[in-house]
């Protein structure tokens, strides 16, 4: 079953400052449609400015799209707003990247973790509402002897699992994670993706997962897209992303991971004066980065089209498999 | 520029043995208004040519080390408590105030994490530049600003004469790293200190600024002292390399033989909890426990409480960094050989 699916969402945000009026519009998002099922972890990864994390809040509805379509199961709640989006919440959470900003640092852990239940389990007291701190805390490998600290008595880790428990609290079906690991050192992110694991099988719940760590990426997601310029520009599973990427741009993403050891030093030449950031405003938005972009590239549509390897790939000219 | 040049060229002469050594070096901060050793007795030695990675978790005490170089962070209450640190057998704790300014970017340079505050906003990329360069060299103006130029072009900026115009928020990130990069190699120093250099870029970006560090290392024969949580750049960039944990050096060694054959339990289970070596889908490995915080250090060695490998003798009394040893590569580990065969 789906539990979250958006269909052709389109994001601009006006260009800023005092010239708003006369300034371009920037696509954030553009066309983007997804399905993610229960238990199924959907990871999309790009670089900063690529949109993913607007994807995730428009999916949340903490933003609203200028056209296209939210549903969490089959409610479409794209066109909600107020108290009729707040009660329906509890379907979809989320986990932050910060853990050191993400926690009100004057409240008690157990209040934090307990906030969302005053919105949707108002009926319960407050013994009721401790016991319900003190059971996620556990879940989430927290001993409940530290609901009465302030979120400064904590390590980055422990912060990170607050945070979950904070989520997990209104019994979701969806987390939406933005880098949740991406602040912490090796050894506690290690603990955290085992714990996110662990939860995933015990609750059921689907992962929306955002990130620009292809490690981490290859290690939790069953499902990766890959966006660029606000487009997602290729997307299948996990294992046919790794192994049989298509797209030039999740190649050169691929190329670009940290090696594991230094014996794989130079297997990819790097031109150190490689310095374009540049995007296409029609056509590929990768046109200028491309080594293998051509003149058709410039009125491409941009569009997903299924591959002979199964997944789907926005690309005029995708690259062979046995590359 | 040929001034320079010759100048340069003689301060490499007169420095054939250069090198870098951290010498037993402790490190003690103020922590609500007690002294506490954050650093203990780190010795390293960073030649020219030669690229240094120190490793470890947050609050290891690799970036007070590195800081402590140039002396940074004394202000803020960090005190050296013992040891020395050489420049070419003259100790950095010995020096004039004059002399630690002309050293300070001279001889030796830093490369900070975050391109975003380390320029300031409010003045132009050339003049950001061009102080650096008339602080160390003797240039009017004008030359200071074809040099200037001159070192944009080398860190791969287009338009370098352009670039001087405009101020740092005109730039992405892995531009104003390029920048700063530029601004460390002003006065021709022959080392640099880069504090997780690439931290806060992109993939692909951080692969472009490793490759042109690595590149500006080699033609100008720098000392480059990486500091780092991450052990690809340490694969991708060091020749040798150095793992604190709890503000002790636990191993050190060429960089081949530390990946081949890690030999302190600690550097085995960091290197094992990455996911990228980690089977998908499988449980990661994990290291159990909690760093100790400096103050609360176990009176042996310092892992022991979270080693699986511990036995009574690892916590009777501190343990010498070279316990085990083999050629370069040593390790501050009584069961070197259980960990190895385990």
């Amino acid at each position: 079953m789906n539990v979250l699916e958006v269909n052709g969402l389109n994001k601009t945000f006006a260009a800023g400052g005092m010239f708003r009026a006369i300034g371009k519009a920037k696509w954030a998002v553009n066309d983007v449609s997804f399905q993610l099922k229960t238990g199924e972890t959907l990871a999309i990864v790009g670089e900063s400015g690529s949109g993913k994390s607007t994807t995730a809040r428009l999916a949340m509805r903490l933003l609203a799209s200028d056209s296209g379509n939210v549903l969490w199961g089959d409610d479409d709640v794209s066109s909600l707003s107020g108290k009729a989006l707040r009660q329906r919440r509890s379907h979809i959470q989320m986990v932050f990247q910060d853990p050191f900003a993400s926690l009100n640092p004057r409240m008690k852990i157990w209040q934090t973790v307990a906030e969302g239940l005053r919105v949707h389990q108002p009926s319960l007291s407050q013994q009721q509402r401790r016991q319900k701190v003190a059971d996620t805390l556990l879940l989430c490998g927290l001993d409940a002897s530290g609901m009465d600290r302030y979120p400064h008595q904590f390590s980055g880790g422990q912060r990170q699992r607050i945070g979950i428990a904070r989520a997990l609290i209104v019994e979701p079906k969806v987390l939406v994670l933005d880098e949740p690991v991406s602040a912490l050192d090796v050894s506690v992110q290690a603990q955290i993706l085992n714990l996110l694991k662990d939860i995933q099988r015990v609750k059921g719940l689907a992962y929306l997962f955002i990130s620009h760590d292809l490690s981490v990426v290859r290690h939790i997601s069953d499902r990766v897209a890959v966006m660029f310029a606000g487009r997602i520009v290729e997307q299948g599973t996990a294992a046919e992303l790794f192994a049989q990427a298509q797209h030039p741009y999740t190649r050169a993403l691929l190329a670009a991971r940290p090696i594991a050891h230094p014996k794989e030093r130079h297997s990819i030449a790097v031109d150190a004066n490689e310095t374009t950031e540049a995007t296409a405003d029609s056509g590929c938005a990768y046109q200028p980065r491309c080594p293998f972009a051509t003149e058709a590239c410039a009125s491409f549509d941009g569009k997903l089209r299924r591959q002979s390897g199964g997944h789907d790939c926005a690309c005029l000219h995708p690259l062979p498999i046995n590359d | 520029m040929t001034y320079i040049k010759v100048v340069a060229t003689v301060a490499r002469l007169r420095h054939t043995s250069a090198m870098l050594e951290i010498r037993d070096l402790s490190l003690s901060v103020t922590i609500q208004g007690n002294s506490v050793e954050a650093v203990s007795s780190v010795s390293l030695q960073l030649e020219s040519g030669r690229v240094l990675g120190l490793v470890g978790e947050s609050g290891c005490g690799k970036s007070l080390t590195a800081q402590s170089i140039l002396r940074l962070g004394e202000h803020q209450g960090v005190r050296k408590s013992h040891g020395d640190i050489l420049l070419d057998r003259d100790s950095l704790f010995e020096m004039s105030d004059e002399t630690l300014r002309r050293m300070r970017g001279g001889r030796i340079a830093m490369v900070f994490q975050e391109p975003m505050t380390a320029l300031n906003p409010v003045f132009s990329i050339g003049s950001q530049i061009i102080e650096v360069i008339r602080l160390h060299l003797d240039m009017d103006l004008k030359q200071a600003s074809a040099r200037a130029v001159a070192l944009l072009t080398d860190v791969g900026m287009e338009d370098a004469q352009q670039v001087l115009a405009q101020y740092p928020d005109a730039l992405s990130g892995g531009m104003r790293q390029r920048v700063l990069i530029a601004m460390a190699m002003a006065a021709d120093p022959d080392y640099i200190i880069a504090d997780e250099p690439t931290t806060a870029l992109d993939v692909s970006v951080q692969k472009r600024i490793i490759a042109l560090l690595l590149n500006l290392q080699r033609k100008r024969n720098l000392g480059l002292l990486l500091v780092t949580h991450d052990f690809g750049l340490v694969a991708e960039m060091c020749d040798d390399v150095a793992v604190m944990y709890a503000g002790q050096i636990v191993e050190s060694g060429p960089v081949s033989e530390i990946f081949d054959q890690p030999a302190h339990p600690y550097t085995r289970a960091l290197m094992g909890c990455r996911p990228e070596v980690s089977e998908a889908g499988h449980a990661l490995p994990v290291i159990g426990g909690q760093v100790p915080q400096p103050g609360q250090w176990p009176q042996g060695c310092h892992f022991a409480d979270r080693c699986p490998l511990a036995q009574d003798d690892c916590k009777k009394a501190p343990l010498a960094a070279n316990v085990w040893q083999q050629n370069q590569h040593i390790a501050r580990c009584l069961h070197v050989n259980t960990a190895i065969k385990g």
